[in-house]
């Protein structure tokens, strides 16, 4: 990992200038948070492509509908509370049920957002979004992964989510490596727990992988960066290598990522074999993630041990 | 082909609304005070306006129309199986399991449904994003939106005007069916809502006030929509909710329900005699 520290939201404005480049039927709207959300970038560059749309979310999120009716691909961009939330019935009804080809990018995702506080710390996003028919739901964890997504979810013909952080996290990923839509990234082989994370999440369970690698405890990673259409077969595959599973998440456990780790998992024949073991009973997850409550102001570190969502507090889990 | 004769345009309204009760009787269900009340704006748009081609639904330099009231879906539904884009025999299965033809239009099931609408107060915010699509690629269409009085009470009503005059989108018509009543009983008790030519003005609309059951008046508008440059227009149309059928006139109980047989009957031997 690299020291360098870069928020996916910076990742996702640089990508989408490189997009506009190659493709002319990218329109990106922003809702009077373009310096924060990273797209004023493209604004510049692109300023006849760019339209701000003001302070009105839902106006923004159905004029991209529309936009996307005569065969543009909207990027439509603010803040994850703001788009997930104030403007829901407008993705359930103007995007998602006519299937148009609308790329919510909402940053400021999670508590990670800081000291804006409780109102402005979307905890609920990914559960959301993953329950609307034809979304795709991506929540990437660093630069590499995020400039791919941006450019990917462009050849998808339908809504896509893609949940994005204003914390700077370093980059995980070299550039030669390789992403599929739907695939998560294991990252160890290691046999005495998988640790499922994503986004800014990501970090922290490698920071534990390596810290319990010293104790000879060895457990590996998946970044699971498409929380919709979930990675069944990766999750069900690492249920049986591995001796227990925890996930972790900068978002509620009920409904996120743990939440759909689970859903796979309590479909699984009620017996699960791993080594000389055999579980007549489902695999235990362990969830970590805000604990159903609201976030609060502080930096964003801070709020991260706060809410127990660290390297830390995945280590003393062994 | 543009029909420009006013009694061939009448007849054809007046058919509209026969296909309306057909429908909402078939059914048992669905909303006819509403789309009587806008079966002559939909008429003059369709048959009379709008460079539409029912042998290429998709053309991307189409005008469109968003009925963002998507819950007077019968009224599209018949003047666009009028035009032809599908079979009328599809009316007959309108809010049936085995149709079509949903509640509320769905784009992806019914060709010539260019959104679809349902919740309210989304139509327009979705005609800007056409609009300004027509401007960024220099295709020259235009886009209609057909917003209800009641539905005006949504805010985001307003977030749209507001996007519509920003971008001066002369490009786009929004007719409001002005017929007074909502669900609850008049607009102007339920939320005190008055002055809707005031609103629009104040937004930056050029604003046209007409009798919207009026076919010839109905045209002059949408003409002087067209010549007017640099800002978007908004033509209230005062219409009667129920407009056609005798007992459903300005009657808010048929906002949303079908008639029974001795009523279906009653209300097409009115229809019949204006043939």
């Amino acid at each position: 990992m690299e020291n360098k520290k870069i928020p996916t939201r910076q990742s996702y404005g640089e990508a989408l200038v490189k997009l506009g480049e190659k493709n002319k039927d990218v329109v990106v709207l922003d809702a009077d948070l373009s310096t924060a959300t990273k797209t004023q970038i493209f604004a510049k560059q692109f300023p006849e492509r760019f339209f701000d749309i003001g302070i009105s979310e839902q106006d923004m999120m159905s004029t991209a509908a529309g936009f996307a009716t005569c065969s543009k691909i909207p990027y439509v961009s603010t803040f994850a509370v703001f788009a997930a939330g104030r403007a829901y019935d407008q993705i359930r009804n103007s995007i998602c049920y006519p299937n148009l080809n609308v790329k919510i990018c909402a940053t400021h995702a999670g508590i990670t957002v800081g000291e804006d506080g409780a109102t402005h710390q979307m905890l609920e996003d990914i559960s959301m979004m993953r329950t609307l028919p034809n979304m795709t739901v991506i929540s990437t964890s660093d630069d590499t992964q995020t400039k791919w997504a941006v450019e990917e979810i462009a050849k998808i013909k339908g809504p896509v989510y893609l949940r994005l952080s204003r914390y700077g996290v370093p980059v995980i990923y070299d550039e030669n490596q390789k992403f599929e839509i739907g695939k998560a990234v294991q990252i160890g082989e290691g046999t005495d727990a998988t640790i499922f994370a994503t986004g800014v999440a990501v970090v922290e369970a490698l920071k534990a992988k390596e810290e319990l690698s010293k104790r000879n405890i060895d457990v590996r990673v998946v970044d699971v960066h498409t929380i919709k259409p979930i990675d069944k077969e990766m999750i069900i595959k690492c249920a049986k290598e591995t001796k227990r599973i925890i996930t972790i998440e900068d978002h509620s456990i009920i409904g996120g990522l743990g939440g759909a780790i689970c859903e796979v998992l309590c479909e699984q024949p009620h017996s699960i074999v791993y080594g000389d073991n055999y579980f007549e009973r489902p695999i235990k997850v362990e969830r970590m993630g805000i604990q159903d409550t609201f976030g609060k102001s502080g930096k964003a570190d801070a709020l991260m041990k706060y809410f127990k969502i660290t390297s830390d507090y995945i280590i003393e889990k062994f | 082909m543009k029909i420009t004769n006013v009694d061939e345009l009448k007849k054809i309204a007046n058919d509209i609304r026969k296909d309306i009760v057909e429908q909402v009787y078939r059914a048992q269900s669905g909303h006819p005070g509403g789309s009587l009340s806008i079966a002559d704006i939909l008429t003059v748009l369709y048959f009379n306006q709008m460079n539409v081609d029912e042998k290429m639904p998709n053309s991307p330099v189409r005008d469109r129309l968003v009925l963002s009231k998507g819950h007077c879906s019968p009224a599209l539904y018949a003047v666009l199986a009028k035009k032809g884009y599908f079979s009328e025999d599809e009316l007959q299965k309108f809010r049936n399991i085995d149709g079509k033809l949903q509640g509320h239009p769905d784009m992806t099931k019914v060709p010539g449904v260019d959104m679809t609408t349902g919740s309210l107060g989304q139509g327009l915010s979705v005609c800007n994003g056409m609009a300004l699509n027509s401007k960024l690629n220099h295709d020259g269409y235009r886009v209609y939106c057909i917003l209800g009085d009641g539905e005006i009470e949504e805010g985001q009503v307003w977030e749209a005007a507001m996007t519509s005059h920003k971008y001066k989108l002369d490009n786009l018509c929004v007719i409001v069916d002005n017929n007074n009543l909502q669900i609850d009983g008049e607009i102007g008790k339920v939320k005190g809502l008055d002055n809707i030519e005031g609103k629009f003005k104040s937004f930056g609309f050029n604003t046209i006030v007409i009798d919207g059951n009026n076919i010839e008046q109905l045209i002059d508008a949408f003409n002087t929509a067209k010549t007017t440059k640099g800002m978007p227009t908004a033509i209230i149309a005062k219409t009667i909710k129920g407009k056609g059928v005798s007992f459903m006139e300005n009657k808010v109980e048929w906002h949303g329900k079908g008639p029974n047989e001795e009523e279906y009957k009653q209300a097409m031997e009115e229809l019949n005699k204006n043939v």
